[in-house]
C-alpha cells in the first residue's frame, strides 16, 4: 500500500482470524446464491491478474487489440527479459531502501507504544494524538519544504533520501501498532518488574520486547509493503537512475511505445516481494490491517 | 537485556552502514581533462549518434576523456529533472543537453549558463549556421547554446497504400488546410483513421503547425513576442481549423504517445499523422522506403517554412572543467561532428558546410528546405516559450481535447501569453 | 518533584526522538510551506516577498484547480461508496461461514499488497479507451459479449472521467473493508445474537437492529481510512491517465505539475489546501479519539 495509511484504534493484533460460527439454518436457495456471488466476485478480483499474467508471456504480435482476452498463441519470455533488464537495479535498490526503513521505524515505533501504553506521563495522550496526525496529513503539504531541508542536510538523493522519509514518515503508523499492542499486556508484568525494582528501560527490555514478536511481524510486513508501494516520495526524492522500483516500474510502462508484455511482466515482478510477503506471512499481513482497525 | 540492547545496537548500526553505502548518488562531475556530457539519449537512434559524435570528439582531442552522464527516457523529463537537482546543488556537469531557444530562458534567468556568443565570434559559427537560425537562437541579445541536430516539426506523414484506397492522389500536395480537409474526409469515409494522433504535446504540435499555416510566418513568430495578438480573430479561425482536425483524429489519443501514432499509419490504419522528423527514424527501423511505403509533404500551408528545434550543448556556470566543455562545444559546431552525428540521428545539420551527400531521401528534403526556406521556432519543442508558458498552454490544449470549447481554447492561450509576455 | 523527574524523565526522553522528528517533519514543515504559499516565490530562486492570499485567489478562480476539486469529491464518493458497498457485502457473505472461507478471503484481499503503480499498468490496459474494432480491454471484453453500447471512454470522458479511476481504487481496496466489517461481524458477542433470537427476531431483524449497529464503529474506521487515502490520490492517476490529462486532474497532480516547473509558492498554496481538506476529514475523527482516549 502506499504510504502509511488505515488502523485506527484498539484490537490486539491476537485477535486476527477468528473461526467462523458454526453453520446456522439457512433457506435452501440461501446457500447457492452465496457461493455463486463469491464465485463471481472472485473471477472479478482475479481479472486483473489474468490479464497481467497472459499478456506478460505474448511474444511481440500477438498484444494486439483483437487478442486482447486470448491465451498466448505461443508463450515466450521476451516480456518478462526485457522487464527483467530494465528493473533488476531498481530492485536491489529497493530491498536496500526498505529493509533499514522497516527495521529503524519499528524498533523507535515499538518503544514509543510502550512509553505512550505502559509507562505513559503527563501529556502521553495529547502526544500520542499529535503524532498520529502525522499519519494523516497529505505529504504535498509539506513537500517543497521538505526537498529543500534534505538537499539542506546534504542527504543523497534516492535511497538514503528515501530511508530517512520513511523512517521519519513511517513513526506514526508504527507507533500506533506498538501502542494498540502493548495496550493488551497485563499489568501484572509490569508491576512485577517494578517491584524487582527494575527502571523503565529494563522493563522495556525484559519484559517487554520478549512478547513483542508478533508486533514486529506485523509492523515489519506493514511497514515493507508501505515503502515498496511507494511512490510519491519516490518521485520527488529520487529519479530512474537511483530510485525504487514503482520509478522504474512506472517508467518502463509509460515508456514511448507500447510494449504491454514488457510492463505486465514488469508490474509483476515489482510487485512479486510484496505478494510472497502477503502469501507466507498472510496471518500476520491481516493482523497489521486489524491491529489498530477496529475500535474494541 | 544486554544481548538485546546489542541486538539494538547492532540494527543502529546496520542501518547507518547501509545509508553510507549508499550514499554519493549525484554526478561526480568532471575531473582534470575530463568533460561529463548530460543528455536524455540513452537509447535507440539518439544513443547512435551521441556514439559518433563522442567517435569525433575522442579522434580531435585526444588527450580528453569524455563521460556519459545520459539519463534515460521521458523524451528528456527525467534527465531534466535530474538536472534541476544538480544546479540546484551547485554540482553541474560538463556540458548539458537542452532545447535550443527559448526553454533555456529558465537556465537564463537562474544563472545556470553562461552566454556563448564571443564563442561564436572567436571561432567563427556565424558563418556557419544560417542567418534565421542564429536570429532564433538569440535570446535577449545572447547566444546560450549550440546546436548539434537540426528537426524539423512541420512535416505529414501519409500511407499511400491508404490513400490510394480511399481515392486519394498520393503525390498529392495541398495549398491550405481547406485543401487538406477534403482529402481527410475521403480518408474518413474509406474506414481508416484520418489523422493519427497520440496524447497532449503531439496536440500541442498539432496545434503549432496549423498556427503557423493560417497566421503565416510572420504573425507565427509575433505570438511570441507580443506582436500579435492570440485573442485575434486571425488566431480564432486558427483554432477553428484546429478543432476540426482533432474531429478527424483517433479517440483513444490520450493513451497513446507519438511512436504509437506513427505506426497507425505504418500499419496502413491511418492515412496522414503530423509528427517531426524523428518519425522517419521509426520508417526507417521497420525497413520502409521513402516514396514507396510513406510519403512527407509540409503541413498544408506552410511550404516555404522550416519550423525547427534543435538539441544544442551549454556551457554551465561553474562548469567543472570549462576548457574540455570548449573542446566538445567545438566538435559540437564542427562539420565532421555534425555529419557523423546527425546522420546516425536521422536530423539534419545545423552546420552549413557539414557534408551532407550520402544522407537518406527524405533529410535530403529537409536540407534543402532549411537552407531556402524561412526558419521559425517549435512551440511544442522549447524553441518558442519557455517550460513554463508551454505548460500553460499544453494544458489548455489538454483541456480543449475533453471539451472542444474553441472560446475556452482560446482564452487560456491568451491568458498564458499575457502572463509569460510580461516577465 | 526530583520523584517526578525521575518516573517521567525516562519515557519523555525515550520518545524525544520521535517527538523532536515528527514536530520538524510534520509540523515545522507545514508552517515553512504555509509560509511559502504566503510569498511570490514563483520560480526556483529565492522569494523576495510577501503576497498574502494571491496565490489561494488564484487557485480559486482558476477554471482548471476548480475542476480538479470536483474530481477529487466525485472520487471520493466513488471510492467509499464502492469500497464499503463490496467490503461489506464480501464480509457479510462470509461471515456465516462458507466453505473455502480462507481461499476467498485471501483473494479478496490481495490486490491489497500490490502497488498502486503496478495496478495502474494493468489497469491503463484495461480501461483503453478505443472503441468499435481498435477496441482493447475491457471495450474489448463488452464488444465480445455483444454488450458493444455498453463502451465507453472511461477516463477520458469528459465530465465522469474521473470515476473510472475509482474502479481500481475499489479492486485493491474492497478487500480490507471486508477484513475490517469481518472482524467486526465476528466481534458481536454470540450471547447478543442469541438474546435476540430468544426474543423471537427473525435472522434479518437481529441482523438490522442487533448486529449491524455494532458494526458502526468500524464502519467509521473504514471510512476515515478510504476517505483519508481518496483525498490524497496521485499514484493512480499518474499510473493511467498521466499528469498533463485534462479530465483526471486532481489537486495533487495539479501540484506535481505547479512543481515541474518550479512555481513553487502555488505549489505550497495547493498543498496547504489538500491538507486542509485532509483535516476537515481527520481532525474531528483525531479529537474525539483523543476524547476517548482521555476518559479512559
Amino acid at each position: 500500500m502506499t504510504a502509511s495509511t488505515i488502523p485506527a484504534p484498539t484490537g490486539g493484533a491476537d485477535r486476527l482470524v477468528v473461526k467462523p460460527p458454526k453453520a446456522k439454518e439457512q433457506r435452501g436457495w440461501v446457500r447457492p446464491v452465496k457461493y455463486l456471488l463469491l464465485l463471481f466476485f472472485l473471477c472479478v478480483v482475479l481479472m486483473p491478474a489474468y490479464v497481467l499474467i497472459i499478456t506478460s508471456f505474448k511474444g511481440p504480435g500477438d498484444a494486439t487489440p483483437d487478442r486482447a482476452w486470448l491465451l498466448p498463441r505461443e508463450w515466450v519470455f521476451d516480456g518478462w527479459t526485457q522487464a527483467w533488464q530494465q528493473l533488476a537495479p531498481a530492485l536491489g535498490r529497493t530491498f536496500s531502501m526498505v529493509i533499514p526503513a522497516s527495521l529503524i521505524s519499528a524498533f523507535v515505533g515499538s518503544m514509543n507504544g510502550f512509553v505512550l501504553s505502559r509507562w505513559r506521563f503527563p501529556g502521553a495522550d495529547l502526544v500520542f494524538t499529535l503524532i498520529l496526525f502525522g499519519m494523516f496529513i497529505p505529504y504535498q503539504a509539506v513537500m517543497i519544504p521538505l526537498v529543500e531541508l534534505m538537499q539542506g542536510l546534504g542527504v543523497p538523493s534516492g535511497v538514503p533520501s528515501l530511508i530517512v522519509l520513511h523512517v521519519v514518515f513511517g513513526l506514526p503508523i508504527t507507533t500506533l501498532i506498538f501502542r494498540n499492542y502493548y495496550a493488551g499486556v497485563p499489568q501484572d508484568l509490569i508491576e512485577a518488574a517494578r517491584v524487582d525494582g527494575a527502571g523503565m528501560l529494563r522493563t522495556f527490555a525484559s519484559v517487554i520486547l520478549p512478547i513483542s514478536a508478533p508486533a514486529f511481524v506485523v509492523v515489519l510486513i506493514w511497514q515493507f509493503t508501505s515503502a515498496w508501494n511507494d511512490y510519491l516520495f519516490a518521485l520527488f526524492f529520487s529519479n530512474s537512475r537511483n530510485g525504487p522500483v514503482t520509478i522504474a516500474l512506472n517508467f518502463l510502462a509509460s515508456g514511448q511505445l507500447q510494449n504491454y508484455s514488457a510492463s505486465m511482466a514488469g508490474a509483476l515482478i515489482a510487485s512479486l516481494p510484496t505478494l510472497v510477503v502477503y502469501i507466507v506471512l498472510g496471518r500476520w499481513f491481516v493482523g497489521g490491517l486489524m491491529a489498530g482497525s477496529v475500535k474494541g | 537485556m544486554r544481548i538485546t540492547r546489542r541486538v539494538g545496537a547492532a540494527l543502529v548500526a546496520t542501518a547507518l552502514l547501509s545509508v553510507a553505502a549508499c550514499g554519493g548518488g549525484g554526478g561526480s562531475g568532471s575531473g582534470e581533462g575530463e568533460v561529463e556530457v548530460f543528455t536524455w539519449w540513452a537509447e535507440g537512434s539518439e544513443k547512435e549518434g551521441l556514439d559518433a559524435l563522442v567517435g569525433v570528439f575522442e579522434e580531435q582531442n585526444p588527450d580528453l576523456e569524455f563521460v556519459n552522464g545520459a539519463v534515460a527516457g521521458g523524451a528528456g523529463s527525467e534527465a531534466k529533472n535530474v538536472l534541476a537537482s544538480r544546479l540546484q546543488t551547485n554540482d553541474p556537469p560538463g556540458t548539458f543537453q537542452a532545447h535550443a531557444g527559448a526553454e533555456l530562458t529558465d537556465y537564463i534567468v537562474q544563472d545556470d549558463i553562461e552566454p556563448i556568443s564571443d564563442m561564436y565570434e572567436e571561432k567563427g559559427w556565424n558563418e556557419l549556421f544560417p542567418e534565421g537560425l542564429l536570429e532564433q537562437l538569440d535570446q535577449d541579445g545572447e547566444i546560450y547554446s549550440v546546436p548539434s541536430n537540426i528537426h524539423r516539426a512541420n512535416v505529414v506523414w501519409a500511407n499511400p497504400a491508404v490513400l490510394q484506397k480511399a481515392g486519394v492522389d498520393p503525390e498529392a500536395t495541398y495549398a491550405s488546410l481547406d485543401e487538406w480537409f477534403a482529402a481527410l474526409d475521403k480518408v474518413e469515409a474509406s474506414g481508416a483513421i484520418p489523422l493519427s494522433i497520440a496524447t497532449d504535446w503531439t496536440q500541442v504540435h498539432l496545434l503549432e503547425t496549423v498556427l503557423l499555416a493560417d497566421l503565416g510566418e510572420e504573425a507565427y513568430n509575433g505570438l511570441w513576442d507580443g506582436s500579435t495578438d492570440w485573442g485575434s480573430a486571425e488566431v480564432t479561425a486558427a483554432l477553428e481549423d484546429y478543432a476540426k482536425l482533432l474531429e478527424y483524429t483517433n479517440s483513444d489519443r490520450q493513451s497513446l504517445d507519438w511512436p504509437d501514432a506513427t505506426q497507425l499509419v505504418i500499419d496502413g490504419k491511418a492515412g496522414f499523422n503530423v509528427m517531426g522528423d524523428w518519425a522517419e527514424a521509426a520508417f526507417a527501423t521497420q525497413d520502409k522506403e521513402f516514396g514507396t511505403d510513406y510519403v512527407t509533404f509540409p503541413v498544408p500551408g506552410t511550404d516555404g517554412v522550416f519550423d525547427f528545434l534543435a538539441d544544442s550543448f551549454t556551457m554551465p556556470v561553474g562548469a567543472p572543467n570549462p576548457g574540455a566543455t570548449e573542446a566538445w562545444l567545438d566538435t559540437v559546431a564542427s562539420a565532421e561532428g555534425q555529419t557523423a552525428f546527425n546522420k546516425a540521428k536521422g536530423s539534419i545539420p545545423a552546420n552549413t558546410e557539414a557534408d551532407t551527400s550520402d544522407f537518406g531521401p527524405y533529410q535530403q528534403t529537409a536540407i534543402e528546405s532549411f537552407q531556402q526556406d524561412a526558419i521559425v521556432s517549435s512551440l511544442a519543442h522549447g524553441a518558442a516559450a519557455s517550460v513554463s508558458w508551454l505548460t500553460d498552454i499544453t494544458a489548455a490544449v489538454s483541456k480543449f481535447g475533453s471539451t472542444g470549447d474553441v472560446a475556452g481554447l482560446q482564452e487560456g492561450l491568451v491568458s498564458a501569453a499575457e502572463q509569460h509576455l510580461e516577465s | 518533584m526530583h520523584h517526578r523527574l525521575k518516573r517521567f524523565g525516562p519515557p519523555l526522553l525515550l520518545i524525544s526522538p520521535t517527538i523532536v522528528l515528527v514536530g520538524v517533519f510534520v509540523y515545522g514543515l507545514i508552517a515553512v510551506n504555509v509560509n511559502t504559499s504566503l510569498t511570490d516565490r514563483h520560480t526556483r530562486a529565492p522569494a523576495e516577498g510577501y503576497v498574502g492570499l494571491e496565490n489561494y485567489q488564484a487557485l480559486f478562480s482558476d477554471d482548471t484547480f476548480l475542476f480538479s476539486l470536483r474530481n477529487l469529491l466525485l472520487y471520493t464518493a466513488a471510492f467509499l461508496a464502492g469500497a464499503l458497498f463490496f467490503g461489506f457485502l464480501w464480509a457479510w457473505l462470509l461471515e456465516r461461514g462458507a466453505r473455502g472461507e480462507g481461499i476467498f478471503r485471501t483473494i479478496y484481499l490481495f490486490p491489497m499488497a500490490v502497488s498502486f503503480i503496478a495496478s495502474g499498468v494493468v489497469w491503463r490496459w484495461l480501461l483503453n479507451n478505443a472503441q468499435g474494432d481498435r477496441a482493447s480491454g475491457l471495450n474489448r471484453l463488452l464488444g465480445s459479449l455483444g454488450l458493444d453500447f455498453l463502451q465507453t471512454s472511461w477516463w477520458t470522458h469528459e465530465r465522469w472521467g474521473i470515476l473510472a479511476i475509482a474502479m481500481p481504487a475499489v479492486w485493491q481496496l474492497s478487500g480490507y473493508i471486508m477484513a475490517l466489517f469481518l472482524a467486526g461481524f465476528r466481534g458481536v458477542p454470540d450471547e447478543l445474537r442469541e438474546a435476540a433470537r430468544m426474543d423471537g427476531a427473525s435472522e434479518w431483524r437481529m441482523y438490522r437492529h442487533v448486529v449491524f449497529p455494532q458494526l458502526s464503529p468500524v464502519a467509521l474506521s473504514a471510512i476515515i481510512i478510504i476517505g483519508h487515502m481518496s483525498l490524497k490520490v496521485f499514484d493512480l492517476i499518474m499510473a493511467i491517465a498521466g499528469q498533463s490529462n485534462y479530465t483526471t486532474q486532481v489537486p495533487a497532480t495539479q501540484m506535481w505539475i505547479e512543481f515541474t516547473r518550479s512555481d513553487y509558492a502555488l505549489s505550497a498554496a495547493i498543498g496547504t489546501v489538500m491538507l486542509l481538506i485532509v483535516a476537515v476529514l481527520i481532525v474531528p475523527y483525531l479529537v474525539a479519539t483523543y476524547r476517548q482516549e482521555r476518559s479512559r
